[in-house]
């Protein structure tokens, strides 16, 4: 700790602590632009200037000076900072006066107008009037995709944009171009961003240059009424803020949650907003002499009971989708559990994890903020950037630091980090089993969907827990047994069971044709279902599963309704509601209790409450939020003991098109968009 | 004045042979082998009682700078960079060293090397020295020939040297700047702390010295520092090389002791002022990026780090820039400024900015196109540059707007009065671009 007097305060900090973080902690207000915790100091804007007592007779840009640093005085006297004396006042008015000189006059239009970083800094720390009387500097705007709109006028070159596109986002998108007051920040050529998480430029921007370009001009920042959620786009349960205005949600942005998403969050995450809106199902429907009729809920009721009625139980199944939280998929399985159903499954991509092998089995052990502390990564059937943008960039933010080697056994896509290429299938991880064990202390072994979710993913289970084992994966202290997965709803869905039971069928079974008379689509929109069963499908959006259904009953999308979803790392985390679904289309719990009631087997509940009520009954893990409950002591040898034949076959990633994985996704025009240019890159890339 | 056999650059005009023989005739490489044996620790003393300072105009002592090389680490070699980056207008001394002396430098890169533990030296040479760097990779290549330099060298000390062509950027010849361009990136200052002694080029220990310090090197260590510290005042010691432009009969590049009078300076070597002594309005004495300084104050100044600063300019470079009353003081100023906005590098705020403000209000004034209370506003906004950015650019930028301001208000405000006297419609001429 080195002590030092802060405006006359005295307060003891890490030595490694910067002078903006020591003054921060004095309670010492300190504007700044390109300073941002999670980007390398650029120390370029010059905005955090303080004064240094006995230090150089020009003040020091503190974001940039170390605490230690600084000289104690003559007597050992701990070093002064002062942020409020004269000199440091002139300063900033000083840099101010230069930000604004080029600054266009344009707030009244401008996107960033009440949430500007220059606006408020301006106001606090500014000269009161513009002494600049020249012509100020225009600069083209720039295409820089689809997401961002540029409006380059009002940069102030603070880079954050380019610092995040090389450093987090790994793809070194954006630059400068021209020197001195001619510097231009740029694509370069023009071309749009290649990251998934090109999206938070536009909130790293400083000021209204980079803004969400689906975004523009619909919304100011106060007139939005801002609702804290989670994001269901992947398995991550990133932490948002869905922002919206009356009945309509304007925008979705990140929130901080350290142990998940950091501060980033995915370009599904963020411009999926126009899909809520496009495609949705906000009536019933019943099919009648293959068309699809609107009708009214009761009498889509009497459809399906007029078939369940007849079904024997063993012809009656669910499949439970994606999206879908864990509060709808209990009441759906206990709805099917009271029609004597056995044949249920919340894995519609076929992914061979079970319950019964014990949650550690499933769920991503070290957690996500385990990468930090992780000294080894091997990567098997995974592709992180397209499955978990955000997770990846974590996992090349460990890489920079060093010490770090990484193995990848799958497709060989470009990560954003070097890896060392060890193969493409089963083979390589039967080969990397034989090998003696790492000398490492925190390894990780990520399996991805990629290699379970395929006829002998069973197997590769087993395996890859073989593999695991020989290298010392799973310690005393450190389960480094990872399984990615790709569906919000997966986990939630593998806690409660929603899995065949005795003699019953999984997913890929359900779907043949004549395997069921009734089946039950919970928002399952990523499973071919054949000709022959009657279905009921509901959800959300008319894609392929409504396309499929014989009954549409209208649900509520992940903004609409309260719910519980559990992330990768088994962490339970709640959803709030931001708006209301449209029509009548309802919350999803309610339309099974409801439809219960005609079926004539009623659901215990009669509110959410009631309903989570008997969810902790059952699983009391789900009810403790934001936690990830400690899993059962996981036997990696007794996983891996339980091998079977495996195939040829190489591993490739679940994820064809990281744009278009949901319903909701496929609705957005944006999406579609950055889909259309990802494709055009990849054949670019062919060339 | 300055007796020839006193002189380090005897070969300044090029008269005699460039290469390898005519270097050696001169005295360079004479028993290198007996310099070293004497180990690194008497070098750097001796470099330190010398008191050479830095030759690239911020005047900082070689001697000290070197030994602030920590101890060699083999995880992180050591490095020497020469700064050969000579842009400073009015600046053109280490050109003639490198075309015309080159073994010097050579020499003298292989004994600082030696002292401060590094095997290898890069010299990033400006873009626009094309042939300068020619001369010099011809030269390195006989000094690798006659196994004066290479791993296997005849004086045991493994040294390799290397010549980087510069693009053109006159911040790169700001020490960190030319470090990361030197590691293929764009050039811009880097942010001190640390300095490149701890984490300099690749992130290793690193020392940028100029040219003219190094190629000054071996004659200091071979004549003694007592030979060297006789020239000149206290604490700015040593011989110097002027180049004087401007407004005298003869311009040169001329080797002088330092602290010579600046009238004997141009009286001996460049035949006196264009019109006499009288004739002279102010005088730049250490490249482009010093305050002016008037004739009265100069005419007996003694030229060296500390008179200099005391007139509140300084040496910088010894580029001394002369002019006579036939120059338009503003006009030239507005020119240099118009410099200093072309090629700050856009990293800062204060400079980026306010480097094109300081341009286009100093060039409205040099037509008389302002107020009298804007020449109090540019002061104050130089003031506001000046100390607040990462290298010390924004310092340079401001400093010829405020000498201009301190010396010749009056000229500024005549002009203005003259101009409010008889206004015109007409454009304000670019006397930047015009100059191009």
């Amino acid at each position: 700790m080195n002590r030092l007097i802060v405006d006359g305060i005295e307060i003891d900090v890490p030595p490694e602590y910067t002078l903006l973080q020591a003054c921060e902690q004095a309670g010492a207000e300190i504007p700044r632009f390109c300073f941002h915790e999670r980007l390398s100091i650029a120390g370029n804007c010059r905005m955090c200037l303080v004064e240094v007592e006995g230090g150089p007779p020009k003040p020091s840009a503190s974001c940039a000076v170390a605490v230690k640093d600084l000289r104690p005085g003559p007597n050992g006297e701990p070093p002064v900072v002062l942020t409020k004396s004269l000199m440091v006042k002139k300063a900033r008015e000083g840099v101010m006066e230069f930000l604004l000189i080029n600054h266009p006059l344009d707030c009244p239009i401008c996107d960033q107008g009440g949430e500007c970083d220059l606006q408020d800094q301006a106001m606090a720390f500014g000269f009161h009037s513009s002494r600049y009387i020249e012509n100020k500097r225009a600069v083209e705007d720039k295409y820089i995709g689809p997401l961002v709109r540029t409006s380059m006028n009002r940069c102030i070159h603070c880079t954050r944009c380019v610092r995040f596109t090389a450093e987090v986002a790994g793809t070194g998108d954006m630059g400068a171009t021209g020197r001195g007051e001619d510097m231009e920040i740029t694509t370069y050529l023009e071309t749009a961003m290649r990251s998934e998480l090109q999206g938070n430029i536009a909130d790293l921007c400083p000021v209204g240059a980079l803004l969400p370009k689906p975004y523009t001009f619909k919304a100011r920042s106060w007139e939005l009424v801002k609702t804290e959620s989670i994001d269901v786009m992947d398995a991550l349960g990133s932490a948002i803020r869905i922002d919206t205005r009356g009945r309509e949600v304007m925008r979705i942005l990140p929130r901080i949650n350290d142990s998940v998403n950091e501060e980033w969050i995915s370009d599904k995450t963020r411009e999926i907003v126009d899909g809520l809106k496009t495609k949705r199902l906000d009536r019933p429907f019943v099919r009648e002499n293959g068309k699809l009729r609107e009708t009214s809920w009761q009498a889509a009721f009497q459809a399906i009971a007029a078939k369940t009625g007849q079904a024997p139980p063993e012809r009656i199944g669910a499949i439970a989708g994606d999206l879908c939280a864990v509060e709808e998929t209990f009441a759906l399985k206990l709805l099917m559990q009271s029609l004597g159903a056995v044949s249920l499954d919340c894995r519609q991509d076929g992914a061979k994890l079970d319950p019964s092998l014990g949650r550690a089995s499933y769920i991503f052990n070290p957690a996500i903020a385990g990468i930090d502390e992780a000294d080894g990564l091997m990567i098997v059937g995974s592709n992180p950037r397209k499955e978990a943008p955000v997770l990846n960039a974590r996992i090349r933010k460990r890489w920079l630091r060093g010490g770090f080697p990484i193995g990848v056994i799958g497709e060989k896509a470009d990560l954003t980090y070097e890896y060392n290429y060890l193969g493409a299938g089963p083979e390589t991880l039967a080969a990397v089993a034989e090998r003696p064990p790492a000398i490492m202390q925190k390894p990780i072994f990520l399996i991805g969907q990629g290699a379970l979710a395929r006829e002998d993913g069973r197997a590769i289970l087993a395996l890859a827990a073989t593999a695991a084992h020989a290298l010392g994966v799973v310690k005393e202290k450190w389960n480094g047994f990872s399984i990615l997965h790709t569906a919000a709803a997966r986990v939630g869905g593998l806690d409660l069971g929603f899995v065949p039971g005795q003699s019953g069928l999984d997913a890929g079974s359900l779907a043949k044709s004549g395997a069921l008379d009734v089946l039950f689509l919970l928002g399952a929109d990523e499973i071919a279902v054949e000709p022959g069963a009657f279905v009921v499908y509901q959800g959300t959006h008319g894609d392929r599963g409504a396309a499929r259904a014989d009954v549409i009953l209208p649900g509520a999308a992940y903004t609409e309704k309260s719910g519980t979803y559990v992330n990768t790392e088994g962490r339970v985390q709640l959803a709030d509601r931001a708006n209301f679904p449209p029509g009548d289309a309802r919350e999803d719990w309610a339309i099974l209790r409801a439809l219960s009631d005609v079926l004539g087997h009623k659901l215990p509940f009669d509110s959410l409450k009631a309903l989570r009520a008997c969810l902790y009954a059952v699983h009391p893990h789900l009810a403790k939020f934001d936690e990830i409950t400690a899993n059962d002591r996981f036997d990696i040898a007794q996983l891996a003991a339980s091998g079977a034949a495996h195939t040829r076959a190489p591993f490739v990633s679940t994820i064809a098109d990281f744009y278009l994985t949901n319903p909701i996704a496929r609705a957005s025009e944006v999406m579609a968009e950055c889909s259309a240019l990802a494709e055009g890159f990849a054949r670019e890339a062919a060339e | 004045m300055l007796e020839d056999k006193d002189r380090i650059f005897t070969n300044l005009y090029g008269f005699g042979d460039w290469r390898l023989k005519g270097g050696r005739a001169r005295g360079a490489w004479d028993n290198t082998k007996k310099l070293i044996d004497k180990d690194k620790d008497w070098i750097i003393n001796e470099m330190k009682a010398s008191g050479l300072r830095g030759r690239g105009g911020a005047g900082f002592p070689t001697g000290l700078k070197w030994s602030f090389m920590p101890k060699p680490d083999p995880a992180r070699p050591s490095y020497l960079v020469v700064n050969a980056d000579e842009s400073e207008p009015g600046t053109c001394k280490d050109r003639e060293i490198m075309r015309n002396d080159p073994q010097l430098l050579i020499e003298g890169c292989f004994l600082a090397c030696f002292a401060m533990r590094a095997h290898v030296c890069y010299i990033y040479i400006r873009g626009e020295y094309v042939l300068e760097g020619r001369r010099l990779e011809a030269a390195i290549a006989e000094a690798y020939a006659a196994k004066l330099i290479g791993k296997n060298n005849v004086h045991g000390w493994p040294f390799d040297i290397y010549v980087h062509s510069g693009a053109g950027a006159y911040i790169a010849g700001e020490e960190t700047a030319l470090l990361e361009s030197l590691e293929g990136k764009k050039g811009m200052p880097r942010l001190k702390p640390p300095f490149p002694a701890n984490m300099g080029l690749y992130g290793c220990p690193t020392t940028v010295n100029n040219v003219e310090s190094i190629a000054a090197a071996p004659a200091i260590l071979r004549r003694g520092a007592a030979w060297f510290a006789s020239f000149g005042a206290k604490n700015n010691s040593g011989t110097k090389l002027f180049c004087v432009s401007g407004h005298v009969n003869k311009p040169c590049n001329v080797e002088e002791a330092m602290s010579i009078p600046f009238r004997e300076l141009i009286e001996r070597h460049c035949g006196g002022v264009r019109g006499g002594f009288d004739n002279l309005l102010a005088v730049i004495p250490g490249g482009s990026s010093v305050p002016c300084v008037p004739a009265h104050e100069i005419i007996d100044a003694a030229m060296d780090f500390d008179t200099l600063q005391k007139l509140k300019s300084g040496l910088g470079t010894a580029a001394v820039i002369v002019m006579d009353k036939s120059t338009d003081i503003v006009r030239a100023i507005a020119r240099i400024s118009y410099f200093y906005k072309h090629e700050s590098c856009g990293q800062c705020t204060p400079c980026r900015e306010g480097t094109g403000w300081l341009w286009r209000v100093v060039s409205r004034m040099a037509e008389g196109r302002a107020q009298r209370r804007e020449i109090d506003m540019l002061l104050e906004v130089t003031t506001q540059i000046e100390g607040h950015t990462i290298c010390a650019f924004g310092d340079a930028a401001a400093w010829p707007v405020q000498g201009l301001i301190r010396h010749f208000r009056q000229e500024i405000e005549q002009r203005i009065d003259q101009y409010a006297a008889n206004p015109h419609p007409e454009p304000v001429r670019d006397f930047g671009v015009a100059a191009e």
